[in-house]
């Protein structure tokens, strides 16, 4: 099959030639990366990406096709990690259009088609990763030939991303003997489905919901996109549970907003952390972890307040990835302990949390 | 942390190279030797393989050149005290070793510490029982498999699996032993060999058509827990992973199936307590989620090897400080120098393992693959696409082809049966399928291959059938051209299509403005800058990522490319060797190399690595980025040889002897002409197109004649004749005589010495030379034979003349460099039968016994310095090296375990006694010989033979050896006094000797034992067959005896003057007594 040109177009007016897949329609965002090798599926359903372009850099995309998502009897997606695709737009360097997966049911162009979103293919994606990386994220473009072509690349950074994504209303899930409350910043649904395999009964609410009029034997705060610092009104929330000394578990935005209930403040990062390999330590001792990640936003550690301390470090880059409170079952983790996609090694962390229940 | 109480560590090497353990454990030893310095510790290495890197001064502190047995071992222990021992390194040699020396005791009562990974640990991987009993205590699946200790026990156990099964046998180097069984009769078959290796044997259910899915796993002695690469075979299970083609990173897996994987592998690794290094390699079924683990290898392998290349991850260096008592993440990631090496690489490019197979070379072996190993090297290839990597890959193996698409015909007479039974061509045989119009559908069908690889190789066809379309490459628009480009098509392969040359091709890519871009290998996928110097060249991409420093001196040396059969770890020696003198003199060195059992592949070897072909189209394009001052074509072998001239030609400075010199002696009548003119004899030859002229010619010069075809249809390529019957059957059976395929058929003169002259020189005047000498007569393919340096039996009139005829060769053909002349004598005359104009495969050899580096030499003629010759005497050594080689017979099903003029050796060995029998008894042990304590097999060929045998027989006799000896040989040593056990030909029937009176049965008590008899139940300790001449007999009696000996794991020899000098050595030494000295106390 062949496809139609389009370019990769960036705020700063450069440009990369690549041909269009997908959806042939014109998307902006925030361009970002991630060296992730797997898992493209769970990855574009991932609402953390919420307002982004997102470049894969392993070149070979949509190998193994696109499953039929099938919810489950709670109503959670089993493949995916939300009921939609969340990044605008794909860039990648060879698209695989025929597949081959028993799962599979439809290729990743005809999903991202189905969905409305572009992708662009035979991009040097190492080339733009390079250039993410040393002149940080960037607003940008992706033109099918015959588009239009952008005139403004609003900042999804400036917009409260968490509150278009979030859940609407309160929902259940899962039953027995201990109730968490589940802030949804913007869930990716392996984290309901860690909490329900281990037998708890979770209550999602949206993320400006004021959980504390509610019962509960532990809180729970999702992941989410963009900029921590637009959810005030969670992070209100957060500090009256506080007050109490049940237990409170949160995770990538979790931890952002749990470090500023905290005191501590955030800050954007260069280019973010976005791959399946980033090794974490637990602070003040000899283990380490290879984790999941995905945010552009990071905890200032210093600026934690006295009762706190880091809980786990990035080793490449020393930034936080996790805090937790010196007397009280408070801590959080910057980066995916429910994996999907990526390495599973720290599932461990929502025993710990339900241990505390 | 570093364990404070290690001063002095032992590393086990893996010896000489041969299917199933190759080059890769001289980069992993290499490596760790490496990490071992870097922390202080004194470092001592035995390791007979004297062509290694490792073996090099400067790596370990001590090197003993003896054998990796736990007896050598056990000595060298006694001797040098030390705190630790190492046992991962060396492959399942090194391992096995360990693994004695620590049952007997012997590690525990010397005090010495099993570094890494311990050794119960070891043991429950090795032994597949304990194995799957462990992996049941954490419920991991593994194949249902059975242990049987004798046939009988394995047919019931076959019964209750049910067929097909696979055979596996303990304790065995690359799956040797093991095999696919449909039925009993083929079960009993594998079984009875696979005994002779093993004393235990598993029978598993057969899962042919799952997925075959690798990971690559380092876990530190805190528990943490990385996998470092996972890899995915090509073909489906049932193909040894070294048969198969491997991608890494797995293409065809979801995230929940990789991560499910990994995961396992993880639990795995801990629960059975590895330290360092290891690989898990899974069965995955194609249309479920269900799996099972097929084995553990708790040791640097040929995966953790290609998977160091294929991600930049240093796993040998990393695992040895593991070893050392350090954490994951008390060490750097040595590509970035900031981060962690606790971490797991993320690629953002493909590579693509193929093995090189040289079945063609052996007459009678199977070309099928499967669960043994047959390879006998491989390339990796790397690329942003699949198809740019596999097509890279399939020209690296250097077998012909252009790439996937584009190439000679593929004569196959069933093309079904082609894709349903695996071969070394399987890949050639879907490419006729497709271009024959199969489906992709179909061909799954036949060859259980996954779809997306088929699909992808589909659109090499698809792009080829466009291409095809054109009028001409005029026509190829460049958006065609440039996808040709992005799916690893070379300039040559499109060329073909258009019938044009690759000049032409050439020169409308750089019109159309299509270059390739260089990308690093960076372990993190650019996610953090790297000062990496591993590149690769792609055409899916638009930037560069280095700028070479213009500034700086640059010179590129050309690797040896894969290893095969005739070009093996000596070619990296010198290409290491000669990179290093570069750097020392202040030069930039770039390497290109695409073998990733190298050492000259390690990116922290030269300035720049250029992971790529060893093509005149890639060279020409680093040459463009380089700028280089010139190129080295003399230190790796025939590939970068061959490169010289068109190098050239396109305006690049070749460093050292001239092109057109190389040419002059690379091209047989050209350099025939010279040595006419300079009045240098050589043995006759003639280049014959027809029949008539052959048989003429032979008329001239009479028979043996040596053929050599320029076009083989079967069979060995070159043949010794010695009859008219001989040469018509050779011919017609095997060869295409015509214009287009001339034959070279020259004098063989019989009983006649070889020597090999290596040298270096400056400016045609030879500097250092280094005559060796070879202890089989002329004959033996001087890769296969036995040498001797320096010469014990060489005539100081034959070294006059020798050195004489060298100088005038070196000075006509105005050497700078490397040279190799190898000559034959005969009555104190000599003559020349070959001259290269680079390292030969026996330089490292003479380098390390002489002590004196020859490319570092050869590389300061290169660089003009004029060096001064070195004030040195090969004969006033007060030592003697042999080498000897090492043979894969083994691996070889079926084929003729004979000497003759093709080489047939996978691999050698290089060690050093204070007299020849010293060094010859530990070179043979070295390769696998044990020494005989009682009884001898000897089948003795023609009467001269006979009569050469008879010192060493009698010698046996005199030892009180028992000597069981086939009817004539039997006769003969009667006659002349020998006593012997007279024993059958496989053919000779029991009621002829009972009719016969059974003459020569009396001393075994009437009845006369069938010799495969002996063989099989190891009754003989060595058996002696000496083939009458060079000829390829059918499936003749020696053949049945050796191959029997084979099978059977008897040691065996087939040339009389090796089997002497053996015999004699093992006769006046005792092998436990053999001096333990390392190569430094030999001056």
């Amino acid at each position: 099959m062949k496809h139609p040109k389009a370019t990769l177009l960036l705020q700063d007016g450069r440009e990369f030639p690549g041909w269009s897949f997908g959806y042939h329609g014109p998307s902006e965002g925030e361009i970002v990366f991630s060296t992730a090798m797997v898992g493209y599926p769970e990855s574009l359903t991932d609402p953390s990406y919420s307002g982004q372009i997102l470049c894969v850099s392993y070149p070979l995309v949509g190998n193994y096709g696109i499953p039929t998502e099938e919810p489950d009897a709670e109503g959670l997606c089993t493949r995916f990690e939300s009921e939609r695709i969340h990044v605008r737009g794909l860039v990648i360097s060879d698209y695989s259009e025929t597949y081959s997966h028993w799962s599979a049911s439809k290729s990743l162009g005809q999903w991202l088609e189905e969905q409305h979103i572009p992708g662009i293919c035979g991009i040097d994606t190492r080339a733009l990763v390079q250039l993410l990386r040393d002149e940080g994220a960037q607003l940008g473009a992706i033109v099918p030939e015959g588009c239009p072509t952008p005139t403004a690349f609003p900042d999804p950074n400036l917009e409260n991303q968490v509150a278009i994504v979030s859940c609407q209303d309160v929902i259940h899930y899962g039953s027995g003997p201990k109730r968490v409350v589940l802030v949804d910043c913007g869930v990716k649904h392996q984290i309901i489905r860690c909490l329900v395999a281990r037998g708890i009964e979770v209550v999602r609410v949206p993320w400006d919901y004021d959980f504390n009029t509610l019962e509960w034997d532990g809180l729970f705060v999702s992941n989410g996109p963009g900029n921590p610092a637009l959810c005030e009104v969670t992070v209100q929330h957060l500090q009256q549970a506080m007050a109490g000394s049940k237990p409170i578990f949160g995770i990538c935005m979790g931890n952002q907003l749990l470090s500023r209930a905290a005191g501590a403040n955030t800050y954007k990062l260069k280019y973010g952390h976005r791959s399946h390999n980033q090794p974490v330590r637990q602070c003040g001792t000899d283990h380490c972890f290879v984790t999941s990640q995905n945010h552009g936003f990071a905890v200032d550690t210093a600026t934690l307040g006295p009762d706190w301390e880091p809980l786990f470090i990035n080793m490449n880059d020393g930034t936080n990835e996790g805090i937790r409170h010196k007397t009280k079952p408070f801590f959080s983790a910057q980066f995916h302990p429910e994996a999907s996609s990526g390495p599973v090694d720290t599932e461990f962390l929502f025993d710990e949390f339900i241990s505390k229940l | 942390m570093l364990d404070n109480t290690l001063r002095k560590v032992l590393l086990l090497g893996s010896g000489a190279l041969k299917i199933g353990e190759a080059g890769e454990f001289d980069y992993s030893g290499s490596q760790a030797l490496k990490a071992l310095r870097e922390e202080g510790i004194e470092t001592v290495l035995i390791n007979p393989n004297i062509a290694t890197v490792q073996t090099s001064e400067g790596i370990a502190d001590k090197i003993y050149f003896l054998p990796v047995t736990p007896a050598f071992v056990e000595r060298v222990i006694e001797k040098e005290k030390p705190q630790g021992i190492f046992l991962s390194f060396g492959g399942q040699t090194a391992l096995n070793c360990g693994v004695e020396l620590y049952r007997s005791g012997v590690l525990a009562r010397h005090g010495v510490q099993v570094l890494g990974t311990p050794v119960q640990s070891i043991i429950d991987t090795e032994d597949r029982d304990l194995f799957v009993r462990r992996l049941d205590e954490i419920s991991v699946k593994t194949i249902r498999s059975h242990a049987a200790s004798s046939v009988e026990e394995a047919l019931a156990a076959a019964a209750e699996v049910g067929y097909p099964v696979i055979l596996r046998a303990a304790y065995a180097l690359g799956g040797l032993g093991s095999g696919f069984c449909d039925n009993e009769a083929e079960l009993t078959a594998a079984a009875g060999k696979a005994f002779a290796f093993s004393p235990q044997v598993l029978v598993e259910k057969s899962l042919k058509g799952w997925k075959e899915i690798e990971y690559e796993v380092v876990r530190d002695r805190y528990d943490n827990c990385i996998t470092v690469c996972n890899m995915e075979n090509f073909d489906p299970l049932g193909i040894h992973t070294g048969e198969s083609i491997v991608v890494a990173p797995s293409q065809t897996l979801t995230n929940d199936e990789f991560h499910f994987l990994r995961k396992k592998a993880l639990d795995i690794v801990r629960h059975l307590g590895i330290v360092g290094e290891c690989n898990v390699q899974y069965a995955f079924s194609p249309d479920g989620e269900d799996y099972r683990v097929i084995e553990v290898n708790a040791r640097l392998s040929r995966s953790s090897a290609l998977a160091s290349k294929a991600t930049g991850y240093p796993l040998a260096f990393v695992a040895a400080k593991l070893g050392l008592g350090y954490g994951l993440f008390e060490l750097k990631n040595s590509v970035t120098q900031t981060t962690p090496a606790f971490f797991e690489p993320a690629l953002d490019y493909v590579v693509c393992k193929i093995p090189r197979w040289d079945l063609a070379k052996f007459k009678g072996v199977s070309r099928e693959i499967g669960s043994s190993m047959k390879s006998v090297g491989e390339v990796m290839a790397i690329g942003r696409t699949f198809e740019e990597a596999i097509q890279k890959g399939l020209r690296m193996i250097g077998q012909g082809a252009n790439g996937f698409v584009c190439n000679k015909p593929y004569k196959v007479e069933d093309l079904d049966w082609a894709l349903q039974h695996p071969t070394d061509t399987r890949i050639f045989a879907i490419a006729a399928a497709f271009e024959s119009g199969y489906s992709v559908e179909r061909v799954h069908a036949l060859t259980h291959i996954d779809k997306w690889f088929l699909d992808k190789l589909f659109k090499l066809e698809t792009t080829y059938r466009e291409l095809e379309a054109c009028p001409s490459l005029a026509a190829v628009g460049r958006g065609l051209f440039l996808r040709a480009k992005r799916q690893g098509f070379s300039d040559i392969q499109i060329g073909r299509v258009f019938h044009i040359a690759e000049e032409a091709v050439r020169q409308r890519r750089l019109t159309l403005g299509l270059r390739p871009c260089i990308k690093q290998i960076d372990t993190l996928a650019a996610e953090f800058p790297a000062k990496t110097n591993y590149l690769y060249l792609t055409y899916n991409g638009t930037k560069n990522d280095i700028v070479p420093p213009y500034g700086a001196q640059t010179v590129i040396v050309l690797g040896s490319g894969a290893y095969r059969i005739g070009s093996s770890v000596e070619f990296d020696w010198c290409g290491v060797n000669a990179v290093d003198t570069f750097r020392r003199k202040g030069w930039q060195a770039v390497m290109i190399n695409y073998n990733p059992e190298t050492v000259s592949t390690d990116y922290d070897s030269c300035d720049r690595l250029y992971f790529d072909e060893l093509s005149l189209e890639t060279a020409l394009e680093i040459c463009t980025v380089e700028r280089p001052f010139g190129v080295v074509v003399s230190v790796g072998g025939q590939i970068p040889n061959n490169l010289a001239l068109p190098l050239q030609h396109n305006g690049i400075n070749i460093l050292g002897t001239s092109a057109e010199d190389i040419d002059r002696a690379e091209d047989r009548n050209k350099f025939s002409s010279i040595v006419d003119r300079l009045g240098i004899d050589q043995p006759r030859w003639q280049e014959l197109t027809t029949m008539d002229d052959i048989e003429h010619f032979v008329a001239e010069v009479g028979y043996p004649v040596l053929v050599r075809p320029s076009y083989v249809l079967s069979g060995a390529a070159m043949n010794v004749c010695y009859s008219d019957e001989d040469l018509k059957t050779f011919l017609e059976m095997a060869v295409e005589v015509s214009s287009e395929h001339p034959v070279v058929i020259s004098s063989f003169i019989q009983r006649c010495k070889e020597f090999e002259f290596d040298a270096v020189a400056d400016h045609g005047k030879v500097l250092v030379h280094a005559i060796s000498e070879h202890i089989e007569y002329a004959g033996v393919h001087s890769g296969d034979a036995t040498i001797q340096f320096p010469p014990q039996k060489l005539y100081c009139v034959t070294a006059a003349r020798i050195r004489r005829v060298a100088a005038a060769i070196a000075a006509e053909l105005h050497i700078t460099g490397p040279f190799n002349i190898q000559f034959l004598a005969h009555q104190g005359q000599v003559k020349v039968i070959e001259c290269n104009l680079r390292a030969s495969r026996s330089f490292p050899f003479v380098s390390k016994i002489l002590k004196l580096n020859f490319i570092e030499l050869a590389v300061r003629c290169m660089l003009g310095e004029h060096p001064l010759p070195p004030d040195i005497d090969a004969f006033e050594l007060p030592y003697v090296g042999i080498k000897a080689s090492q043979f894969s017979f083994s691996r070889l099903g079926h084929a003729d375990p004979v000497l003759g003029v093709d080489m047939a050796s996978t691999g050698e060995v290089g060690c050093i006694g204070d007299n020849f029998d010293e060094a010859l008894l530990k070179a043979m042990i070295s390769v696998g010989h044990r020494i005989p304590k009682k009884a001898i097999l000897i089948s003795s060929g023609n009467a001269i033979q006979k009569a050469d045998m008879l010192p060493a027989c009698q010698m046996l006799h005199s030892k009180g050896y028992e000597i069981y000896a086939t009817w004539g040989t039997w006769r003969y040593l009667q006659e002349n006094g020998v006593p012997a056990h007279r024993i059958r030909f496989p053919n000779e029937a029991v009621e002829a000797y009972r009719v016969a009176g059974g003459e020569g049965a009396e001393g075994n008590g009437g009845a006369i034992p069938a010799a495969l008899d002996l063989i099989r139940k190891h009754e003989v300790e060595l058996v002696v067959n000496i083939p009458k001449n060079f000829t390829h007999g059918e499936l003749t009696n020696g053949y049945r005896i050796r191959r029997a000996a084979i099978d059977f794991n008897v040691p065996l020899i087939t040339n009389s003057r090796l089997a002497t000098a053996y015999i004699r050595a093992f006769c006046n030494l005792d092998p436990a007594a053999l001096p333990i000295k390392a190569w430094d106390e030999y001056r």
